[in-house]
């Protein structure tokens, strides 16, 4: 569904995005996982054509993506990061104007139909300005999707939202998923990642270095980890395939403080970068 | 079909802000003409007409000029810089060229309210002016042609901040020097030349002679018809210079 080949971006002498190379399958609910300045919204923002590529090409759907392919345009729905709803207009406004940016001709029944699947009934008439920022990230949801897009993506979909609207756009999301939408989501969140994503991406300095289930990339390092501070003080991560041969490593070490619980996909990002995604 | 969307969303926000928009298209030419019009230019006689009566199409050349640019201009760079809405555009499947069209056209049309609005104040002051097609023609260009200037300097900048750039060192000095409060027949030679260029003093002139001879100069259409593509051009590839 989408194919990326040594796509690199570079502003001046730094490359925010270094050779990376990706396949996404149809369905496929995929996560990109880094931290901030990782590289994932100007990845992000090559696919969607907002910037072209330093070196290498895009496909969606088998078509190069460039700033005038129409067509492609059309086959996705993009969530940013930062809110981009017209703040002067309604929530329904909102979705009057994407539809006929999209040229929808049956507009008004496909925005009833949104604004119920995103639960914004009780919103319609309010002005986007006056919303909270977990609704408002719902009616740019509800933009992105108001041409039933075959892709969807999310940048950073839930920053600065409360566990509540993030659990509502969980949800959203999973349904989505089910509706055998292709979906590409950046995150910091390792739980976002971990709950939502059927494959994830581990994104840092630009470059891609793991792509796997979160199951699998947890598996092979070891799904229990001992976190344990050493002589000086250092916290040190070890990691084990049950949580007694982590007890059995620690019994031998007199005055050890440690605790043994199961590795997140932060363990794993930490063991290939020391670095922590959040 | 962009184009009337575009104007469609315009139009709500227009309505919306109707009376900010109003009485803010008003404030600045009733000062003009209460400061320049009845005070200064009280027993005042210029190129044979009142004071007032020559000032009004200037006063309406800067008004349509400086509406239509801040029209458009305040509105992409809000879009642009802190709504982040003009992305999305990017990224919907409409042409660039017909974008800019529509939010060129937009701020065209407030010029021409603006314009409107001056018409009516200036007959509580008691002047009737003489009004024809070509009068209509040139007031639209001039909105025109800064509308399309505001779209390509919104988009050109990165900071709300550098937009007073444009208005310190385009959009001022055009509104004092292009013949809009005097004469510019006063000025010397290579002075009034280079003012000559400009586009407002196009219009000024055009405007005057409308109002006050009954004349029209065809070639002032063409000098604002140019500016007009040019500036339009400007705007479409800002546009497409956001996508980086």
């Amino acid at each position: 569904m989408i194919k990326i080949d040594s796509v690199s971006k570079r502003f001046g002498d730094f490359y925010a995005v270094n050779n990376v190379s990706l396949d996404i399958e149809k369905g496929e609910f995929l996560g990109l996982l880094g931290p901030n300045g990782a590289g994932k919204t100007t990845l992000i923002k090559m696919f969607i054509g907002l910037l072209k590529p330093t070196t290498g090409i895009i496909y969606i759907d088998n078509k190069k993506m460039s700033r005038n392919n129409m067509e492609v345009k059309k086959k996705i729905g993009i969530v940013p990061q930062h809110t981009n709803l017209d703040k002067e207009l309604t929530v329904y406004e909102n979705l009057i104007f994407a539809a006929k940016l999209f040229k929808i001709k049956d507009y008004k029944k496909r925005i009833e139909d949104i604004i119920s699947f995103m639960e914004l009934e009780g919103y319609k008439h309010k002005k986007s300005m006056n919303l909270s920022g977990g609704t408002q990230r719902r009616v740019m949801i509800a933009k992105a999707l108001i041409h039933n897009p075959e892709i969807i993506f999310l940048d950073e979909p839930t920053v600065g939202i409360d566990l509540n609207g993030r659990r509502k756009i969980w949800d959203i999301l999973k349904t989505m998923q089910t509706m055998g939408k292709t979906i590409l989501l950046t995150t910091h969140y390792i739980e976002e990642a971990d709950y939502l994503c059927n494959q994830v991406c581990l994104i840092n300095e630009g470059k891609i270095f793991k792509k796997s289930t979160p199951k699998i990339l947890k598996e092979e390092l070891g799904i229990y980890t001992l976190e344990y501070f050493d002589k000086e003080m250092k916290t040190k991560y070890l990691y084990f395939k049950d949580k007694d041969s982590g007890e059995n490593y620690v019994r031998g070490i007199e005055n050890i403080s440690y605790t043994i619980r199961k590795t997140t996909l932060e363990d794993v990002f930490y063991n290939f970068t020391n670095r922590k995604v959040e | 079909m962009e184009v009337f969307t575009v104007l469609w969303r315009e139009y709500i926000f227009f309505k919306r802000r109707f009376l900010k928009i109003t009485t803010s298209a008003i404030m600045i030419p009733v000062l003009y003409l209460i400061a320049f019009g009845w005070g200064l230019g009280q027993d005042v006689v210029i190129e044979g007409a009142t004071y007032m009566e020559f000032i009004i199409p200037g006063i309406i050349a800067l008004s349509t000029m400086n509406t239509s640019f801040n029209a458009v201009a305040i509105r992409i760079n809000i879009s642009k810089l802190y709504e982040r809405s003009f992305e999305y555009y990017l990224t919907s499947p409409i042409n660039m060229y017909l974008l800019a069209l529509g939010h060129i056209l937009a701020g065209a049309l407030r010029g021409m309210y603006a314009a409107v609005l001056i018409l009516s104040v200036s007959l509580l002051f008691g002047v009737k002016l003489h009004i024809d097609f070509y009068f209509i023609l040139i007031c639209f260009l001039n909105s025109f042609l800064f509308a399309a200037f505001g779209y390509g300097a919104a988009l050109s900048i990165e900071s709300h901040y550098d937009m007073n750039r444009f208005t310190t060192y385009i959009m001022t000095p055009m509104l004092f020097l292009c013949g809009t409060f005097f004469s510019l027949k006063s000025l010397p030679p290579m002075v009034k030349g280079a003012i000559g260029i400009l586009p407002l003093s196009h219009t000024s002139f055009s405007l005057r002679q409308i109002v006050l001879k009954g004349q029209f100069d065809h070639k002032s259409i063409i000098v604002l018809l140019v500016y007009s593509i040019v500036f339009y051009s400007f705007g479409v590839a800002m546009s497409y210079k956001e996508m980086k």
